[in-house]
Formats: structure tokens, sequence, C-alpha cells
């Protein structure tokens, strides 16, 4: 664990301002810049987008001021800047596809960045501390499997860009596996940190490794066939990957066994393997992963490529390319779009604030004094992690594509709201980490790790 | 727990770096050819945004870019219509630049060659509108139009070149089709003439003049096998040949008859100028057999036969078998058996006599122009051989002129101009008339134009054609245009 500094932390919430302002800035810089190539013109509702983002920001700002003093400085402005460039390639989009301001997706995502962000406040305001979860643990293993099985429920679930893993309920869409991924990451906290103890002692040590007593390698096998049903059924890699993924690295991180990872990864690849054999659906996405261009199948893959390829280095510039010309160019291939106006530097800058950003939450994972804070932070840091990976990997090419978007850049309401609550709690955890030990408020917890549970190992 | 934490933001790293790779590959490594491929419908819509480059003839457009209303934003136009199809070629979204210099030097016109990549550079820094490179082409006007007129509704092809230079003035093949058709807006009916000029058994887009399936040159081949007879010293224009009414061809049950029926002089003997005057076969095949197979052909290689040039569009090579026995080489020495050649190649022997022996690099290109006029290239003549020497270059020409004078091309006089030239009358399948044909240059002692005439099937004479009837009388139009007569 990391040594507690004898100096007074400082809250560090100036460098945050002054950051937030910059990321501000750029947002408003780039939305010139779309106002400028496209009609030569200064947008016409310059001044009150960029005041209301500015307001928005600053409002968010303050109650962490007030209510999370020592949380991680970088984290807001990291998110406000991707959102708020997401929220400028999508408006640029509705421009290319000639829809007006006040109907566009661009107003739309607004309007769930706004909500989002309430929701983030609330979620700061009345989680006063992380632990407060780990009563949950249960029932976030009901919900979390509960939204993970909701899009295969007739009826509500919708089949989208050939995956199903949307719900629909009335005019408005969804995808639960967003919400899953936090409740679902609360879930393995709260209960790696009970059993992590038999998980990680009892075994045998075959060529190195010390293995697990067949008995233990139940949790791993109910999420890896989860993870498979959600292969086959919702006809999701990414889906699937993420949840098994998540699942395995905190195992990983609760019993510092390295043999699970090696266990993990062997039963994922075969489980897929076999998916491939058996199911029409995976083999055609692995045949587009491996040759975009072939005929006789879908073009997206390789509308995506040619996107980037027409960005280069350096890029056309932002409202100079044609990026309307990609499918799902405001959700699922938004990378692309960026990588054709923006370029290779773009892109680059890009991944960097992602992986600021899930340093930044490993960081409060190692910073954080209770074995749940840390699960958690860890957790869901690292899904971000797989997300990107899942969702650029399917793009370029390294991995077959899947049906899910890209964290705060991406058109679509449940992953805004999500991603921004799942921010809300890195913040949370990492203000409880960084506080001065005699200011942490009494929790359900108080001395952090419960040190006086007993470790049944049967 | 936190030596795992600092493990997995290690496999973070790692993942992150497997993006960088990927997007690095695509962006960069992989870019040119993923912007080349042909369904690449961003790179189709950058050179339309673009402003083309016209194609000029005289300083009048043939082919430019108007702008539209719609999504293409440039339609590309085609003012003279069938007339210059074969040079223009077509500009196409559906498919592509082709045809002519449309295709040859898209890469000029788009606007996206390297020879533009500074004048690029600075239209980006000053914020100038790209557009592409302008080309000017060496085309006489008149003389295309009057060679297009001539030629009228016969299939067939005519080339004029200015001896001196290798500037192409004229090029016409026929049947034409409007490349406007092609370059419409309209998808529905580009395709569907794309289809109807596809299955069009005149094949109305091949260019006759320079590609298309060649023909067998005739008697204009004459003038070959006179050249290498006379280069190779034992023979003047003066000298006495065997011309019977029908040669007898060794090795072979096959004989060589004349045309006319008859014998080419009096005792079945005539000279080289009276032989090439009324083009006696039986001279030139015994004539050809003298030569020997390996003088004739480097003589037909030394005026271009076989060269693979590129005007700028790509001209199929004219050839002569590279095998040759005895009876073989006596039919190529009059242009028959398997010697194929493209009108080009024709006009480019003339020209070659008319200017001293030297054949010059045939071009259409005279001058490349940016959009604000600056001159970018400006192609210079250039040497491309000696096929004879200028004394038998001279001989020659006395030796066309008497064919003009008094002998199968007097359809071919200009009064007041001395003309050479060489007539043809080509056998190319049984049962199907011959191709008609003209070659030769004027004015004689001071050449401004050469020219080559190719009618198929005899045009509209049929089985009454010979070269001289058919094919003289477009030639003549055609040098009298340049001749501004």
């Amino acid at each position: 664990m990391t040594t507690v500094s004898s100096v007074a932390p400082r809250t560090r919430r100036n460098v945050e301002l002054v950051l937030l302002l910059l990321a501000v800035a750029i947002v408003v810089l780039a939305y010139v810049n779309v106002g400028l190539s496209v009609s030569g013109a200064f947008p016409p509702g310059l001044v009150t987008h960029g005041t209301g983002l500015l307001a928005i920001s600053l409002a968010f700002h303050l109650l962490l001021r007030w209510k999370a003093a020592y949380a991680d400085p970088l984290l807001l402005p990291i998110v406000t800047l991707l959102n708020g460039l997401g929220l400028v390639m999508i408006h640029r989009l509705d421009i290319a596809e000639g829809r007006d301001i006040t109907e566009g997706l661009a107003l739309r995502q607004l309007t769930w960045s706004a909500l989002a962000v309430a929701i983030a406040a609330v979620v700061l305001w009345f989680l006063r501390d992380h632990r407060m979860l780990r009563r949950y643990t249960f029932t976030a293993a009901v919900v979390g499997f509960g939204l993970l099985i909701l899009p295969l429920l007739p009826g509500i679930g919708r089949t989208v860009n050939g995956s199903r893993i949307w719900i629909g309920l009335g005019p408005f869409t969804f995808q639960p596996g967003e919400v899953a991924k936090i409740v679902l990451a609360v879930f393995f906290a709260g209960y790696l940190v009970q059993t992590r103890d038999a998980l990680s002692l009892a075994g045998r040590k075959v060529l190195g490794f010390t293995f697990p007593r067949g008995r233990d390698l139940g949790p791993i096998i109910v999420a890896w066939v989860l993870s498979l049903l959600v292969l086959v059924f919702e006809k999701d890699l990414g889906s699937s990957l993420l949840l098994f993924g998540l699942f395995v690295s905190m195992l990983y991180v609760a019993t510092e066994r390295t043999s699970w990872i090696a266990i993990g990864m062997t039963l994922f690849c075969a489980g897929a393997y076999v998916a491939y054999l058996a199911f029409g659906h995976v083999q055609a996405r692995v045949h587009l992963w491996l040759d975009p261009f072939a005929p006789d199948q879908s073009d997206q893959v390789a509308k995506g490529l040619m996107g980037m390829a027409a960005g280069g280095l350096l890029g056309t510039g932002l409202g100079r390319g044609r990026p309307d010309l990609t499918y799902f160019a405001e959700s699922d291939f938004i990378f692309p779009s960026f990588g054709e106006e923006l370029g290779l530097v773009g892109l680059f800058a890009l991944l960097v604030l992602y992986v600021l950003l899930v340093e930044r939450g490993l960081r409060t994972a190692l910073g954080v004094r209770d074995g749940f804070g840390k699960l958690l932070a860890s957790g869901l840091a690292f899904s971000v992690a797989l997300q990107c990976f899942v969702v650029v990997g399917g793009v370029t090419r390294v991995i077959p594509l899947t049906g899910l978007t890209m964290p705060f850049l991406s058109y679509g309401g449940s992953s805004l709201l999500a991603n921004w609550s799942l921010v809300a709690l890195l913040l949370r955890i990492s203000d409880v980490a960084r506080r001065p030990v005699e200011e942490v408020r009494t929790g359900p917890s108080p001395s952090g790790e419960a040190k006086t549970e007993v470790v049944a190992i049967r | 727990m936190n030596s795992p934490i600092r493990r997995l933001s290690t496999v973070v790293a790692m993942l992150f770096t497997a993006l960088l790779i990927s997007t690095t590959y695509i962006q960069f490594v992989q870019a040119k050819s993923l912007q080349d491929r042909p369904e690449n419908r961003r790179t189709l819509l950058a050179n339309y945004a673009r402003e083309r480059g016209q194609i000029l003839v005289g300083g009048k457009p043939v082919a430019k870019s108007t702008a539209t209303d719609d999504e293409l934003k440039w339609l590309r136009t085609y003012p003279q219509g069938e007339l210059y199809s074969h040079l223009t070629g077509y500009y196409s979204f559906t498919y592509g630049a082709g045809g002519g210099i449309e295709g040859a030097e898209n890469d000029l016109l788009s606007g996206s060659s390297d020879k533009l990549f500074y004048r690029r550079v600075s239209d980006i820094l000053t914020g100038k509108e790209q557009t592409g490179a302008s080309i000017e082409l060496t085309i006489n006007a008149k003389a295309q139009a009057a060679a297009d007129k001539a030629l009228g509704n016969q299939r067939g092809a005519v080339v004029a070149i200015d001896p001196t230079t290798g500037e192409i003035l004229a090029l016409v093949s026929h049947p034409a089709y409007d490349p406007a058709s092609l370059s419409s807006h309209d998808t529905d009916k580009v395709v569907a003439a794309w289809k109807r000029l596809n299955a069009d058994s005149t094949q109305p887009m091949v260019d006759r003049a320079i590609a298309g399936n060649l023909y067998p040159p005739g008697s204009t081949f004459k003038v070959v096998t006179a050249a290498a007879a006379l280069e190779s010293g034992k023979y003047t224009e003066e000298s006495v040949i065997p011309g019977p009414a029908v040669l007898d061809l060794p090795q072979t049950d096959d004989d060589l008859p004349n045309d006319f029926r008859g014998s080419c002089g009096a005792n079945n003997k005539t000279t080289l100028t009276h032989a090439l005057e009324i083009s006696c076969n039986t001279a030139f095949g015994w004539l050809g057999m003298q030569v020997g197979a390996d003088d004739f052909r480097a003589q037909a290689a030394k005026f271009g036969m076989g060269d693979r040039l590129q005007i700028p569009m790509s001209v199929t090579p004219s050839s002569v078998p590279a095998e040759l026995d005895q009876p073989q080489l006596a039919q190529s020495a009059i242009g028959q058996y398997d010697v194929r050649v493209t009108p080009l190649q024709v006009a480019m022997i003339s020209a070659a006599i008319a200017n001293n022996g030297v054949v010059m690099r045939p071009h259409l290109v005279k001058k490349v122009t940016s959009s604000d006029l600056e001159v970018i290239d400006e192609p210079q003549p250039e040497q491309l051989s000696q096929a004879v020497s200028a004394d038998t270059a001279a001989a020659l020409t006395r030796m066309m002129e008497a064919v003009v004078k008094s002998g199968t091309g007097r359809a071919a006089q200009i009064s007041g101009i001395d003309v050479a030239g060489k007539t043809g009358t080509a056998q190319h399948a049984k049962g199907k008339p011959p191709h008609a044909w003209f070659t030769g240059f004027a004015p004689s002692n001071d050449p401004k134009v050469a020219v080559a005439v190719v009618v198929e099937d005899g045009g509209n004479a049929g089985n009454e054609a010979a070269g001289g009837r058919v094919a003289a009388p477009i030639a003549k139009a055609v040098m009298e245009a340049v001749l501004g007569r």
C-alpha cells in the first residue's frame, strides 16, 4: 500500500479549474473551427453554447470543491474535453447530413450530457463514501445480470447493427450493457473482497503456477458461461469481452495470481473459437475482420478505413472531410470520423486522453486504502480501457468489429449516463483516497479493510 | 493488491500501444493504397471537389468543368463532343477517367500530380482554391475538323503529324462517341450509355489511330521495303529489278500476283521508282527477299515499329513477325502476311522520310499550364531514331512524289504544291473488301505535314476500293487544311 505522505495533502482544485478552462477553450475552438470551415462564419449560437458548456463544467467543479475536495484533479477536465469534442463532431455530422440544429443529434446529445452530469452530481452528493456500495453487493449482482439479459427479452430487445445489445422503451433506446458494466464492477468488487483469500491461498503448484482448486473455479466458470451467452445470443464480441475481461482483471487484482489470467484467457479463446465454429454470425464478423474489402459483405469497416486513410497524418481539418460517408459515423465509427478530420495526430491525442483517464483511475486504486475501493476503482478504470480497446480495435482491425460505443465521444444517452456515473464513482474513491486520514468520515467499515473477517478455507 | 494493479496498468499500456500501432498502420502506412482503391468515394469526391483542368485546342477548351449545384460540384463538358472524343477521352464518376488525355493525364488535370506538389503547398498556405492543370494540345483545329469531315461516316482513322517536331496535328478515329454521355451526373443514363457503347460491334470507344486491333499496312509498307533496299547500298531509285505479272514464290505453290493483273514494265522489268509509282507487288516481293528478313525487320524497327510509345496515351506497338520464311518475307514486303500497324506508325514512316530520315517522337501535349497560366511543362521535340540516311530520304521523297504525280496516288494532288505519298489496299479477311490506305506528306520540298489514312473495308466504295480512290482524297483534305489551302 502507498505510504501516506506526512505533508498536508493539497486539494489540487485550482489545477483542475485551470485544466477545465483549457478543456472548454479547446472545445469552443473546435466548434468555431467547424463553423468557419463549413459556412465561413462563426457558429450562430457560439456564445450561448460556449457559456452553457462553461456553466455546466464550472458547476460540477464547484460541487467537487464542496463535496469531494480531494478528488483527482485530472478526471473532470479529461471527460469534459472528450464529451465536448464528441459534441462538436456530432454537430459537424448534423451539418453534413443537413439536419437542422434544433432537430439534430447534437442537441439531443447535449441534453443527455446535461442529464448525465446531473446524475453524476447526484451520485457524488449522496454517495459520501464508496464503501456504502458494498452493502449492495448482491443487489448489484441481480441488477447487473438482469440488465445484461434485458436486450434478449422479446418485445423490448432491439437488434442494431447486427448486435442485440439495445432495448427500446417507447421512443427511447438504451444500451443496458453500459450500466451493467458499473453495477457488475460493484458486485465483483464486493464479492471478491470477501472471497479473495480463499481464491488466492489454496491451490496446487504446477509448472511454477499455483492453480486453484477445482471447487474454487466456480465463479470464473459462471462469468465465462455468461460472457459466452452474451457473445452467442447478443451477437456482440465487444460486450462479451468487456464482461469477461472485467471479471478476470478484478479477479487477478484480488488474488494477485497470474494463473487466473492464464485460465481466463484460455477459457475465453476456447469459447470464442467454439462460437466461431458453431455460429454463422460470428463467422461473418471474423471474415469482415480478416478481409474488410471482400465483396458480398458489409462494407462498413472498409468505409471507416477509407475515412481514416483520407485523414492521413494531419487530417483534413474539422468540417473539411467527408466522415458522413461512413456508416454510424457519430456512434460506433466516431473514432474514424476523428481520424479523418484530425488525422493520426488527433487520434493519438484522443488515445492519450483515454490513457490518462484510465491511469488516473488505476492511480486512485493504488491510493485508496480499502480493498473494496481498490477493486472497484481498478475494475472501473480497466473497463474504460477495455471498452476503448474493443471499439478502436474493432474499427482499426485489431479485433473483429463490435457494437460498442466510444466512452464520452460517441452519440448515445446510455453511454453518457453510464460513463459520467463511472467517473463520479472514481472521483468519489479518489477523494476518499487522497483525503487526509483524520478527515475520513466514518463509514460502514471505518478501519478500511475488514481484517477481522474469518476466512473459511474448508 | 497494489502490485497486480501496477501490472494491470502495464496491460492497459499494451492495449493502447496496439491501438497506436493499428491507427498508424492505417493512416500512415496503408493510407495511399486505401485512397487509391477504386471504390473509394472520398477520393472521387475530392477530385470532383477541385476544378479539373481544361483540355485546350488552339486556346479553346474541348473539355472543361462547369460548376453545378449537385453533390459533385463540377460537371465535365465537351464543347466539341464527338469530334474530339478520342483525344479528350471521358471523365466519368461511375467509370473513372479514360479513353484519352482525361485518362492519360488524370494526375495533372485533377491536380494530384507530383509535378504540382509545390504549387499545392503554396495554394494551401495562401488559402487559394485548388484547381487542376490545363493541357494545351498540339492539334490543329482545322486539320482535325477536315479529317473528321473527309472520313465522314466511314470506319477508319486519320493521323497527321508535323514531321519536324513530332507534334500530332490531327487524330481522328471513326466511329466516335459523345464523351458527355459518360460524364453526366445522371448515373442511370451513364450506365446505359456505357453498356450501349461497349456492346456496339463497331467499337466506337476504340481509338483506331493508336490502339485497337491494328491493320495490315498493305502497299504503303513498300516504302519500308524500298528504304531497306536503298540503305543496303545495292540499289538506287533507278535500279532495274524484275516485275512480272506473277511472282513465283519459292518453297510453296502460292504465287504473288499484281493487283492490276499485268507486268510492271517491258520485258517483265521495272525501275524501283516505277515499281512504287504503280505499286508493283511482284517487284517489291522480289526486293524484300533480296534484302533479307533481318535487314527488312531492322529497317521497320528503325521507323519505330515495336516501340512502346506514350503520346501520352499508350500506343499499341506495330509489329513485323519475328520469324519469316522466303514466301512470308515476300508477302510482308508488300505489307501483307502478319505485318500489323497503327495509322500513327504509318504516319511516322512518312514523317521520317519528310524529315531527312529522322523520326521525331510523336506527342499531343503542347503545354501544361496552371490555373494562373504559369507554364508547368512544355515538352520539346525529341529525336526518336535515324530511320534512313538523308540521301535515302531524298530518294524516297522523289519516288513518292512520282506516285502522286503520275501513279496510284494522283487523287492526293494539291495544285501548286508538290505532294509525296503512297497508296495501299490491304487484304485482311476472305470475302471482305480490303482496307484503303494512303500515307504521304506535303509540301515535299519543305514538309509541314505528314499523314496516314486508313478506311476500313474500303469505306463507302467497298470492293472498288483502292487506297488511291478512297483514302487519298481524305489525306489531301487534311494536308490542305494544315497548309491553309
